[in-house]
């Protein structure tokens, strides 16, 4: 059996990496929720976006940290700009279009970044890196603690802006009644680019929050999606609380199988999570009824 | 006014006369010999591809400057660069071009897996294929004529690192009992892992645990953990560069500090990046595996040339230096850049003005039987020597807690 400190430590790195799978998460459960279409781009958009944190530290010299306040507006406004001039017009209205469409986005982001970068593996080296925070007789890496911390953040932001703002309101309008919302008055083509922008840019901050302890390659987004699928499916489609809730389970589940089953096998558990939650709760934890 | 007398047109036309001889001149030279060399600068092994290029150029280089190879009326060496892009496929896809473009040999690979492929490739059109740094024994064990191996090979790597272990372990009181070994799980690691586990309880050692890690992999948390949780005497790591880098300092960051780590065939422990880079994480690691023979003066000046320009001294680029010489050696004897007689002559190749701690060339079935390899500790800041005694230049460190 493992002493208690160390099994503390892997539940605190769980927790951690968790609240950054909640993040990626949390653009995927927005769009579905909104527009009712899993978004297949979803893992090419935050390949893209730490290509981009890669790109600022080693070409512009700027701290990823630095790079959450250009990049956000910039995935911002590029995430709107592809739902409202690519996705809209190309889909017809027709849901399985969009799918289609995302699937095919997903394809070009990809390649267009193996063009451009080669299949390297790259990281960035920042001072911080390694350094960790004391507590008790846990070490925890500061860079992981910083998204943890930004990652709960950004999800109250979310939460505020969908709450308390018209514009959160509009949101929420579209995504129980469209037709509704659209002879009340809400734009609903821009308030699908809106929330398709919003999606974007938490994976802007996702990258920023990954790059100092993580890698990229152009396959890497491929990875996250897996698990942010697991994590709205575990959290229940749609649920800003069930991604959240669902990727601090995943997060944890993850690192304790890598710890007690080695790390090749570190991500069985995920998949053993994800079957056990469609086999009984197919809504999920937090997921209304279908 | 000028006249034209008989003195003018007479300078007028030797200076022609020189000018349409001057071509012929240049033809009369030998044609140059095209060597291939083959190195992965994409991809995850790109360090280790341009540090073993560096070292094939400063060789082809410093030949050609000593005017080529005498015995074919001073050819010059042409590089023929080949990008292996870290895989098998890549390796092998090159050698086809290599064949196209008429090369007499090739020389490098790196990685096992790239040199097994591509040498196999090479084969098929008889081309003498010379591997660097490439341990796996199959690479040699084949029967494959065209196939020479100038460094040392896993079997012998290990040996040597096992013996130079019980010797360490015993002249500092058997500090060490226990033992975790942490390898990536491809071709190089598991070969390694599977070695060590038969080999070590033999000689003393308990092993905890046995740990496999992904390569790339970018998170060493868990890896570090366990060791944590283990408390090792010992840790052996067979990992590539980046990986083990990580390990290092995440074990530096969890303060996991063993009596030891003990690398065998490591791609961070001896290389000097690692050890400016990360000087603390690097300070006292061990390492058993190739590495320039300092008692030659050859050595620091290839050193110096590789220095140039801010780069780092790693065993990739004595090896490929090495390597390219004993190519030119070949040819030389040879007198031909035909690949039998090239062959021929490097299967009986006696050279040894090499810059590596063998003694002269000496192949069977395509192994360099001088080839060893040699025990390095990082000691505040440097790479030092610690075995062979012959030529250890510090004495190890050990228990370094």
């Amino acid at each position: 059996m493992l002493k208690l400190d160390i099994f503390l430590s892997a539940l605190a790195n769980g927790l951690m990496t968790g609240a950054v799978y909640a993040l990626v998460a949390l653009g995927l459960t927005l769009v579905y929720g909104v527009l009712h279409i899993i978004n297949f781009a979803h893992g090419a958009t935050l390949t893209a976006a730490m290509f981009a944190v890669f790109v600022m530290h080693s070409v512009f010299k700027v701290d990823p940290y630095l790079a959450i306040f250009i990049l956000t507006p910039l995935f911002f406004g590029l995430g709107y700009a592809v739902q409202r001039f690519v996705i809209g017009p190309a889909s017809h209205g027709d849901d399985s279009n969009i799918l289609l469409v995302t699937l095919g986005l997903s394809i070009i982001i990809e390649n267009a970044l193996l063009a451009g970068f080669r299949s390297d593996t790259r990281s960035i080296d920042v001072p911080y890196g390694f350094s960790v925070v004391e507590v008790g007789n846990l070490f925890l890496s500061t860079p992981k603690l910083v998204a943890f911390a930004a990652s709960f953040l950004v999800a109250l932001l979310l939460w505020l802006l969908l709450a308390r703002t018209d514009t959160g309101k509009a949101i929420r309008a579209v995504a129980r009644e469209k037709t509704g919302a659209a002879l009340s008055g809400i734009d609903v083509d821009h308030i699908y680019a809106v929330t398709f922008g919003l999606g974007a840019a938490c994976l802007a901050i996702a990258a920023c929050l990954l790059m100092p302890t993580f890698l990229v390659n152009p396959r890497i987004g491929n990875a996250f999606v897996l698990v942010a699928f697991t994590i709205v499916v575990l959290g229940g489609m749609g649920s800003i609380l069930g991604a959240l809730v669902g990727g601090l389970i995943i997060g944890v589940v993850e690192s304790l199988s890598g710890l007690y089953f080695g790390e090749s096998l570190g991500q069985i558990g995920i998949f053993l999570i994800f079957i056990l939650v469609l086999l009984f709760r197919p809504t999920g934890l937090f997921g209304a009824k279908a | 006014m000028t006249t034209l007398n008989r003195r003018t047109i007479l300078q007028g036309a030797a200076a022609t006369g020189a000018l349409i001889a001057a071509p012929s001149l240049v033809r009369a030279q030998a044609p140059a010999i095209k060597v291939g060399i083959l190195q992965p600068v994409t991809g995850a092994l790109a360090q280790d591809g341009e540090y073993g290029r560096l070292g094939a150029e400063i060789a082809l280089n410093e030949i050609n400057a000593a005017g080529g190879i005498k015995s074919m009326g001073g050819a010059r060496l042409q590089m023929v660069f080949g990008d292996a892009r870290s895989n098998p496929e890549g390796g092998t896809a090159e050698v086809e071009r290599m064949q196209a473009e008429g090369v007499a040999a090739i020389v490098g690979g790196f990685a096992s897996p790239i040199v097994l492929a591509a040498s196999q490739a090479a084969s098929r059109y008889d081309i003498p294929y010379i591997c660097d740094v490439g341990v796996s024994d199959q690479i040699v064990g084949r029967g494959l004529k065209n196939t020479f191996r100038f460094g040392p090979g896993f079997g012998n790597v290990t040996s040597t690192a096992l013996e130079n272990l019980v010797k360490l372990n015993d002249a500092a009181g058997k500090p060490a009992k226990t033992v975790v070994i942490v390898h990536e799980d491809g071709l190089f690691g598991s070969g390694m892992a599977k070695l060590l586990q038969t080999q070590l309880p033999p000689r003393g050692f308990e092993i905890l645990e046995t740990i496999a890690h992904p390569t790339p992999s970018r998170d060493m948390s868990n890896v570090a953990l366990r060791i944590r949780a283990l408390n090792p005497d010992l840790v052996i790591p067979s990992s590539y560069y980046a990986e083990f880098v990580l390990l290092a300092r995440t074990m530096q960051q969890q303060r996991i500090r063993p009596k030891g780590v003990y690398a065998i065939l490591n791609g961070a422990a001896s290389n000097f990046r690692f050890v400016k880079e990360f000087s603390d994480a690097a300070n006292l690691v061990m390492d058993c595996n190739h590495w320039a023979d300092p008692r030659k003066p050859k050595t620091a000046q290839v050193k110096a040339l590789a220095e140039q320009g801010g780069r780092f001294w790693l065993y990739n680029t004595p090896l490929n230096y090495s390597c390219v010489r004993l190519l030119a050696d070949a040819l030389e004897k040879a007198g031909s850049a035909d690949r039998a007689k090239l062959t021929e002559a490097i299967t009986n190749s006696t050279f040894a003005d090499h810059i590596m701690p063998y003694g002269p060339t000496k192949f069977v079935n395509g192994q360099n039987q001088g080839a060893a390899p040699v025990n390095t500790q990082v000691q505040n800041g440097d790479i030092k020597v610690i075995f062979p005694t012959e030529f250890a230049d510090a004495k190890a460190v050990f228990p370094a807690v």
